[in-house]
């Protein structure tokens, strides 16, 4: 398998007011063509700032280190910033949590969407609008000629995420980066953009990041699960791996919290949150939320275990549910 | 959008009403009259005096001569100039061309230059240049017109010899009929040689003192509303297309930055026609703001009333231009 997205080691830092402050701790991630990987965690674990990094997003008070940074055979890290613009935008492109603020105000759909194709595609103005229209009808809006001429406060949250994957599409990408696509939408439009998103990837065999916290569009969708927390990925499964038998304590915490999982009247949760600039734990971050946390998880960052145990970074990997103690002392 | 142009034009009669007896109350709280202003110091005889009194209709309540000028002003009429004793309207078109020549090059001076100066400041935000250009345009509002005025003219005309000193025109070496009253466009018209250059010339001082205060004012509101701008979702949507930062910056952030800028832009006609009055009197600049000062110290109450009604109706058309321009760049308003 040739990856078309390959990361080692990815961080990100910003600078703050109080230090530096790391949001995005030594992440991997593996994306086949056409492959659908989803990428899970609470709120601040990093994934959408990790995202970010790889499009190049990040507002400048981010520094951006990897080991590796490979996008369909290129480099991304050695690249100009104008190479890079070539990439970004027409082989790669995201779809933002924020449909409604992330069309701009001022301008129509239209111009919005082929935008985009003048920039990297040798089409005539002629093709582009036809091209537009052909995208508005393949993302389901209606009457795409009209539409074409509205502007985005005249549309609503669902459908300006439409119009935004409409945009993603305009120039084939290869990969998508979808951040949290139906966070910001009503419940009843969520299911809809989510299947949309989903039958158009499966169509066109574009590859897919999706950044989620939902579980349950996780065990649906993906192919590859990563678990991030606190801007470390804790770890990296197949699906059905990872919903039979996770191995880090908090991705076996989070499914056990899946509401369709509960036993009772009480939805289980996981204790506390995720730590932030000024209460990090010396040893292993999840330690002070992790119920089979040990001395030696509070004091020493954990090691990083194979790939039959899901590169869970722990000390006590849990197979079936039950902590290994290991050998070896990191 | 008809609807909105008519509510607006409404609203102002309440404004002129106003206007009016402010106007025509402060042009009488002044100590002295306009026939004391011009007997000065030498005295004249009390019947002549009550007869000039009565020939002006200064003799009549205050009350009654606010209404004979309300009446003649609806009926388009502004007065006949004491001094000169031609109409008001007349002497103020005369002169206007002028002042519109200095405050349209003042808007354009501050507009070239502060846009691109807050756009830069804002996207090298932290940088030398951002406070370098920030300190100017703080400098540059807080500093006194006719002093900077004065300064200007003391470096640029006294010890480089670069500009004249005063006035519009070198009228020793050219002269020619007014056409359109603006002395860019006669001077060309003219075709005499060196005639638009010395013109130009005439111009740059003045426009740089006028354009200060408004070049510092769009300088820091372009700044603030483009840092503002510069944080949105639909920024980063352009730059996750792979545009280039020319036209992420350029067009998809400056076009929603320069909808509060435009307001401003609107709200400073209103200093510049009010500094013109400053400029116009340190560069012997012969137009309405001149023509208001020496107004005021012959206590032409006619040409004074009528001078400042103009003015501010002119003023008050400018920002109705401005909200009509303002629904024009901003989508969400022409369809709200």
């Amino acid at each position: 398998m040739t990856a078309l997205l390959s990361i080692r080691n990815l961080s990100v830092t910003f600078a703050t007011g109080r230090g530096p402050f790391r949001a995005v701790d030594k992440v991997d991630l593996d994306v086949a063509p056409g492959e659908l990987v989803a990428i899970v965690g609470e709120s601040g674990s990093g994934k959408s700032v990790a995202m970010l990094a790889v499009m190049g997003l990040l507002p400048w008070i981010a520094t951006v280190t990897a080991d590796r940074m490979m996008f369909d055979g290129r480099d991304l890290l050695a690249l100009s910033a104008r190479e890079r613009r070539k990439i970004v935008g027409r082989d790669l492109a995201m779809i933002f949590q924020e449909p409604m603020s992330s069309l701009n105000p001022c301008f129509t759909v239209g111009f919005q969407i082929r935008e985009a194709m003048a920039a990297h595609l040798d089409l005539s103005r002629a093709q582009r609008q036809a091209r537009a229209v052909e995208l508005l009808e393949l993302v389901g809006i209606p009457e795409p000629e009209r539409r074409l001429k509205a502007f985005p406060h005249q549309l609503s949250g669902g459908m300006s995420q439409r119009v935004m994957i409409a945009m993603a599409l305009a120039c084939n990408p290869k990969l998508i980066i979808a951040d949290e696509p139906t966070t910001a939408l009503d419940v009843t439009i969520q299911a809809q953009i989510l299947d949309l998103l989903l039958k158009l990837q499966k169509e066109s065999g574009v590859g897919l990041v999706l950044i989620t916290h939902d579980m349950g569009v996780v065990a649906e969708t993906a192919q590859r699960v990563c678990v991030h927390y606190a801007g470390q990925q804790v770890e990296m499964q197949d699906t059905r791996g990872l919903f039979r038998d996770p191995h880090h304590p908090y991705t076996a915490a989070l499914l056990a919290a899946l509401p369709e999982r509960a036993q009772g009247r009480l939805l289980p949760s996981i204790p506390g949150i995720v730590p932030g600039l000024a209460d990090r734990p010396a040893g292993c971050l999840f330690s002070p939320r992790c119920r089979f946390a040990t001395e030696t998880c509070r004091t020493v960052p954990p090691p990083r275990a194979g790939a039959e145990l899901g590169l869970a970074l722990c000390h006590t990997p849990l197979i079936a549910g039950v902590p290994q103690r290991r050998e070896f002392a990191a | 959008m008809l609807k909105l142009i008519l509510r607006r034009v409404a609203l102002t009669l309440p404004t002129f009403v106003a206007l009016m007896f402010v106007t025509f109350v402060a042009v009488r709280l002044v100590p002295g009259d306009p026939i004391e202003a011009r007997t000065g110091e030498r005295g004249i005889d009390p019947e002549r005096l009550a007869a000039l009194r009565h020939e002006l209709g200064l003799d009549q309540p205050v009350w009654k001569q606010f209404l004979d000028y309300v009446y003649a002003l609806l009926h388009g009429d502004f007065g006949v100039s004491i001094v000169t004793k031609t109409p008001v309207l007349h002497e103020f078109l005369i002169l206007f061309p002028a002042t519109l020549e200095l405050a349209l090059c003042a808007l354009v001076f501050a507009v070239v230059l502060g846009v691109p100066a807050g756009v830069l400041a804002a996207v090298k935000r932290g940088s030398v240049l951002d406070h370098s250009v920030m300190a100017v345009a703080l400098a540059g509002y807080s500093m006194p017109i006719f002093w900077w005025g004065l300064l200007l003219i003391m470096f640029m005309s006294e010890y480089l010899g670069l500009t004249p000193v005063s006035g519009r025109m070198d009228l020793i070496n050219y002269y020619f009929e007014p056409v359109t009253g603006f002395m860019l466009i006669d001077s060309l018209l003219s075709g005499e040689d060196g005639a638009f250059s010395a013109a130009v010339a005439h111009l740059i001082l003045p426009t740089i003192v006028l354009g200060t205060i408004p070049l510092a004012v769009i300088a820091r509101m372009t700044r603030s509303s483009m840092l503002e701008v510069l944080g949105e979702d639909y920024v980063r949507t352009a730059r996750a297309k792979g545009l280039s930062p020319l036209r992420v910056v350029g067009l998809h952030a400056l076009r929603n930055a320069l909808i509060p800028v435009v307001t401003v832009v609107g709200l400073q006609t209103g200093t510049l026609l009010a500094g013109a009055v400053l400029t116009e009197t340190i560069f012997a600049w012969p137009g309405v703001g001149k023509w208001l000062i020496e107004s005021i110290s012959r206590r032409d109450y006619p040409a004074l009333q009528g001078g400042i009604m103009l003015i501010s109706a002119i003023v008050i058309l400018v920002n109705l231009i401005v909200d009509m321009l303002y629904v024009a760049i901003n989508p969400r308003i022409r369809h709200g």
